[in-house]
């Protein structure tokens, strides 16, 4: 069957694809909490197959804000039931967002040495990212409308799945401003002096074996949801829109939230068995976000426009799981410093309490000095903290009976070099897990705050990092 | 967010069991026998500042856990000894406040004497405990005690004689490389290195030697220091693809010297008077599961020699130092479950019958570049095949 049009139902006044679309405040909550805690009405492309023709429910939001003047209301969904998180606000969703269970992350390469090039890719990227977070298609004619000989302007396969609280997070890596990381040393988009200090390629940590396919890339874009599906159809879509200016590098599926970013959440276990991420930066400590996460306006005076912004950190950490099966209890609790059933630290309590790494044991520490817990901890990294959002992933096997699995380790931090740089340094070099992970891809972007809620999108409309474009 | 049940830890599933096994038992009544879902009886215990309480004071024969619940405010360790008070059956230690650890001893039929150690110290909080005769078929314990020390003092002797092959074999190519003999100091490379490769796990322990002598270009941080064998590794099989620039005389001199000096003080440290006392059971099992991990890490994927491409000499160096460990175990193993005893002698023939498969010469092997992929899986599967029960020798012979 046909499903109605409800997108264009509604925006009957403005036929043409690329016509500005307004990002309102149609969710509750967003103006309290800009960008990212909000947790809306839910909203599923399935409700839209039963749903009336002709005054069809646009709406994600359950609010009676209304989508704007002229435009269908959406009866108010259920309680309790919200997925959407919007794209627009203050700073990016998918920072502080609660961990959503699936991640389709992708760096892009761009092709194209034109300024005005980039600028419409963010435009484009910017206003399907906003209609794909509020579960509508990338594109206004969707699955099954517009021309019939030409092809949709959505791929189709997210076609009747829930919103899922997709957010789509983008950063622009240091290849995108220095004229030392392309390949004729070219400053190509004018964009070099601009480039925030602390936004160089990641140095070579010891024993890193990163490969180039899995490294690096000029933009990178970390989709994540509830359901797989959602966050592929985004990367999908995004890439599609992408054709001409910019190229999928690498990419990465990544599945079972491996940190909590609420108090709320449970710590999940990453694929050692053990609970991780337990000390992470939870989007209610406002404080800690403040200090660890967010670039404050004055950080950087060369790139004010990252002010409301982080830096994301990526790497891809395969974990040599069979080795790791077989090695004893003893081994693996010494090599965590936590006890595998609860995730208490060695020297005692339960998850939450805080490590005593001065409890004395019958051979050194309770808490081995070269214990995971031991070597990533703020206190033996000047106070450093992230905010880790990382996912599991297992990408098949290697040829050699060997699963390919690992961490893709995600972090967003305020200043890589004084937050991420030492403290991996001092984890390569010392911490006993070493032995078992390896570090195959690797990178870093800068995440410009978002488009402000109630911006216009489309042609000349407001897109993802234009304070930098446009100083 | 599902809503299916969530799994429980095997901890609190097993203590929650045990309570209910054991709910209103009083003194002198039995652990939980076979019949429980642990598969073993379990005894909890719990530790505090005045008290060792075990929820029962005799047990079946055979397989038991005592489940160790800290519940003072120190670290605390508990021991099951035997009926003198004095030998150790068996040991759970460093248990944090508020942590629970299970001890999992072959018990034979007896009379023992159990201690919580609060704050680790001291004669512990001691009780008598009774093992009943359940009919399973245990070994006595303790009476493995005199092959274990002979398999410590063979092990030790067995690293002390690799340490000095080592030394006598750097000596040799440190000469031939400071002299501008590059070929004798190709040939002697690998077989040197394999006196290291045998006794990875001990060299390794020092942590102060290991990185020196041992690191890979790329285990390197930027601005750190390269020294030790893969850096004149580099330099005597240079890569041909990209700009390298050879080490000056002066060079060559300064990092040779710098490896023999510490390779001299490993043949010290593993000579030293109370080497011995450093090496015990437990240590002799990891170092065996370590050397096949090197292996599967390192050897197969060719990353450890990747400019000489001597890999299968490291690699039948690991299985040779593997092999030597679990033999000098491998009484106590039959002893105590002689079909892991079977199981690892076959697998280890095994591995080698593979290794052998690809030896050229007496004493050497082919180019790791030679190896097609399906011959690199086909070595894989054998070191995993061995990996996997070699990983159950330690707690076989610990308990």
């Amino acid at each position: 069957m046909r499903r109605p049009a409800p997108r264009e139902a509604a925006a009957a006044g403005s036929p043409d694809a690329t016509a500005p679309q307004t990002a309102e405040d149609d969710t509750p909550d967003e103006g309290a909490k800009p960008g990212t805690d909000a947790r809306p009405a839910r909203f599923s492309r399935r409700a839209l197959l039963g749903g009336a023709v002709g005054a069809a429910s646009v709406l994600a939001g359950g609010s009676a804000a209304g989508f704007a003047a002229g435009r269908a209301t959406a009866a108010p969904a259920p309680a309790g039931t919200n997925d959407i998180v919007p794209f627009t606000g203050g700073h990016q969703a998918g920072i502080t967002t609660p961990v959503q269970e699936h991640l389709h992350f992708a760096a892009f390469d761009l092709t194209t040495d034109s300024r005005d090039d980039v600028v419409a890719l963010l435009r484009r990227w910017t206003l399907a990212a906003d209609r794909m977070t509020r579960g509508l298609p990338a594109g206004p004619h969707g699955t099954d409308g517009g021309p019939y000989d030409a092809p949709p302007d959505d791929t189709g396969e997210a076609e009747g799945l829930a919103a899922a609280n997709l957010t789509v997070t983008i950063g622009f890596g240091p290849t995108m401003f220095t004229t030392t990381g392309t390949p004729d040393g070219a400053d190509r988009f004018g964009l070099a002096d601009r480039r925030p200090a602390p936004l160089e390629n990641l140095p070579h940590f010891p024993a890193d074996m990163l490969e180039d396919a899995r490294t690096g890339g000029d933009l990178a874009v970390q989709a994540c949801a509830d359901d797989p599906q959602v966050a592929v159809h985004a990367v999908r879509n995004l890439a599609r829109l992408a054709f001409g200016t910019a190229t999928v590098r690498w990419s990465q599926l990544g599945y079972g939230r491996t940190s909590r970013t609420t108090k709320d959440q449970s710590t999940p276990r990453n694929l050692f068995g053990f609970k991780d991420g337990t000390a992470n930066i939870v989007a209610e400590d406002h404080e800690a976000l403040a200090d660890h996460v967010w670039v404050a306006p004055g950080d950087d005076a060369g790139a004010d426009w990252l002010a409301g912004g982080s830096y994301l950190v990526a790497r891809r950490i395969r974990m040599t799981v069979e080795t790791w099966d077989r090695t004893s209890l003893r081994e693996q609790e010494n090599v965590v410093g936590r006890t595998k059933g609860h995730g208490a630290p060695l020297s005692g309590g339960s998850e939450t309490t805080a490590p005593d790494f001065t409890a004395a044991g019958s051979h050194g520490p309770l808490v081995p000095a070269d214990s995971h817990v031991a070597l990533a901890h703020p206190s033996a990294n000047d106070g450093a903290r992230l905010l880790r959002r990382g996912y599991n992933y297992t990408d098949g096997s290697d040829g050699l009976g060997k699963l390919d699995a690992g961490l893709f380790f995600i972090a967003f931090v305020r200043d890589p070099a004084r937050q991420y740089i030492p403290m991996q340094n001092r984890i390569s070099r010392s911490d006993t897990m070493m032995e078992y992970l390896r570090h195959t891809g690797s990178g870093l972007w800068a995440v410009p705050p978002a488009v402000p809620a109630g911006s216009t999108l489309g042609e000349a409309g407001a897109y993802l990092g234009q304070e930098l474009f446009e100083a | 967010m599902n809503s299916t049940t969530v799994r429980s830890t095997t901890t609190a599933g097993l203590a929650l069991g045990t309570l209910l096994l054991t709910a209103g038992c009083v003194a002198n009544s039995p652990a939980a026998g076979p019949g429980d879902d642990t598969g073993a009886g379990t005894v909890t215990v719990s530790s505090t500042a005045e008290g060792c309480e075990l929820s029962a004071t005799e047990a079946p024969s055979g397989s038991l856990v005592f489940s160790v619940t800290n519940d003072g405010e120190e670290a605390t360790e508990f021991y099951l000894l035997a009926e003198d008070g004095e030998r150790i059956v068996g040991e759970v230690e460093n248990i944090g406040p508020g942590l629970t650890r299970d001890l999992v001893v072959t018990a034979a039929p007896g009379r023992y004497v159990t201690a919580c150690k609060p704050g680790m110290t001291g004669e512990g909080i001691r009780a008598d405990f009774t093992v009943t005769d359940s009919g399973a078929d245990v070994a006595p314990t303790g009476a493995l005690g005199d092959q274990l020390d002979a398999a410590v003092h063979n092990y030790a002797e067995y690293v002390e004689d690799e340490s000095s092959e080592l030394l006598a074999g750097t000596e040799e190519f440190v000469a031939a490389y400071t002299a501008g003999d590059d070929a004798a100091a190709r040939e002697l490379y690998a077989p040197t290195r394999a006196h290291w490769e045998r006794m990875e796990p001990v060299a390794e322990s020092f942590g102060d030697l290991d990185p020196r002598m041992d690191l890979r270009e790329a285990d390197l941080a930027e601005g750190q220091e390269w020294t030790g064998w893969h850096l004149l590794e580099k330099d005597l099989w240079p890569p041909k693809d990209e700009k390298y620039t050879p080490l000056t005389g002066a060079e060559r001199t300064k990092y040779a010297d710098l490896l023999l000096a510490d390779t001299q003080e490993l043949h010290d440290r593993t000579h030293a008077a109370d080497f011995e006392d450093t090496i015990d059971a437990a240590s002799i099992g990891n170092g065996a599961k370590e050397l096949l991990d090197e292996v599967a890490t390192g050897k197969i994927t060719g990353e450890e020699e990747i400019w000489s491409h001597t890999d299968l000499v490291d690699f039948q160096a690991n299985v040779d130092g593997a092999r030597v460990a679990y033999e000098s175990l491998r009484d106590v193993v039959v002893a105590k479950d002689d079909e892991l005893a079977d199981e690892l002698d076959e697998r280890f023939d095994a591995l080698q019958d593979e290794l052998d498969a690809h030896r050229d010469g007496k004493d050497g092997f082919v180019s790791y570049t030679d190896l097609t992929d399906d011959q690199v899986r086909t070595l894989s599967v054998a070191v995993d095949a061995l990996s996997e029960p070699l990983s159950r020798l330690t707690a076989t012979v610990v308990l």
